[in-house]
């Protein structure tokens, strides 16, 4: 009798859609939660998020964040207020993605987004500067470094609303 | 991913080619993978194995337990100092063509564990082809380090098959 029931589960297996997913053609959205590669946010108005506080660096427990902060002049801006990242490296093979920089940010400049295609063949590759860690400026915006009016941007972190 | 697709369903019609692209496409065909599980990472890399990823899709079904029938490794996992000699040994039994293929951030570079106890990535032992980030990579990350291995091996030379690869490359 058993037989008969294994055979049966066999049977009715046969038929069932098979559960594989495709990946490299077809590519199931992740999680909202789920923690893939950094990306350096902007504001709306095109000025970087990140004043270089390095505070992502202190947090990390890979020791994988590298910032060098410099100064913003009103000729060159790069983010509101005193200070931006004049360097900013994550090593990617080093970051165990664990999204500790983001909860120590105090300006939301660090998110860990979905992006999950994270593999190299050299080490040296591995090393994510500004330019592949930065978004594009939003639609029509001017990008950084840009001139400003004097004294239109003297506060480094935007007011927040209340944590929920 | 045209070239993913054709691999697959076979329909390749009559197809007229160089030894050197057709020896590469049979090497990529039927990687057999030695794996070598260490840590965490080992867990994703049976992930991918079964069913829902299912790593038979690239001929690649088979973890061999033994070097001697192995195409390539996978070290996944943190090495430590003690392990070390023994993934140099099991990569030496390893008969030519061979590929390494460095799954999770402590295999790359030691990631979080950065002391005394962990080898500081396995290029230090074994010259490494593909390095896939991530603490553990996603069934998914690994599938796209796989595949990259294989853009790689569909790119070499007949002149450098016989040549020894140098360790830190």
């Amino acid at each position: 009798m058993n037989v008969i029931r294994g055979f049966a589960t066999t049977l009715k297996h046969l038929f069932m859609e098979p559960v594989t997913y495709q990946y490299p053609e077809e590519e199931r959205p992740f999680r909202d939660r789920y923690k893939g590669r950094h990306v350096l946010k902007r504001y709306d108005n095109g000025l970087e998020k990140c004043i270089g506080c390095a505070l992502c660096a202190a947090a990390c427990p890979a020791d994988a964040i590298w910032v060098e902060a410099a100064e913003n002049t009103d000729e060159e801006r790069y983010s509101p207020g005193e200070r931006y990242a004049k360097t900013y490296e994550i090593n990617m093979l080093r970051c165990i993605f664990c999204g500790y920089c983001a909860d120590a940010c105090p300006t939301e400049a660090i998110v860990l987004e979905h992006e999950h295609r994270l593999s190299f063949t050299n080490r040296r590759d591995a090393i994510y500067t500004k330019t592949e860690l930065l978004e594009p400026p939003p639609e029509g915006m001017p990008g950084t470094p840009r001139q400003v009016e004097p004294g239109t941007f003297d506060r480094a972190i935007p007011e927040m609303e209340d944590p929920k | 991913m045209g070239i993913v697709n054709h691999e697959k369903d076979g329909a390749s019609g009559i197809v007229t080619t160089t030894l050197e692209a057709m020896v590469n496409w049979a090497r990529t065909g039927a990687m057999w993978p030695l794996g070598f599980g260490l840590a965490c990472c080992a867990i994703e890399m049976m992930s991918t194995q079964a069913s829902s990823y299912d790593l038979s899709r690239f001929g690649m079904e088979l973890m061999r337990p033994s070097p001697r029938q192995a195409d390539m490794i996978i070290v996944a996992g943190r090495l430590t100092r003690k392990m070390a000699p023994v993934l140099r040994r099991l990569y030496d039994q390893m008969p030519a063509p061979k590929w390494v293929l460095a799954m999770g951030d402590c295999a790359s570079c030691g990631g979080v564990f950065n002391n005394y106890a962990v080898v500081q990535g396995v290029d230090e032992i074994v010259p490494v082809d593909v390095y896939v980030a991530g603490c553990p990579p996603r069934p998914e990350q690994l599938i796209h380090g796989i595949m990259m291995l294989h853009e790689k091996v569909r790119g070499e030379h007949l002149s450098k098959w016989r040549q020894e690869q140098p360790i830190r490359a």
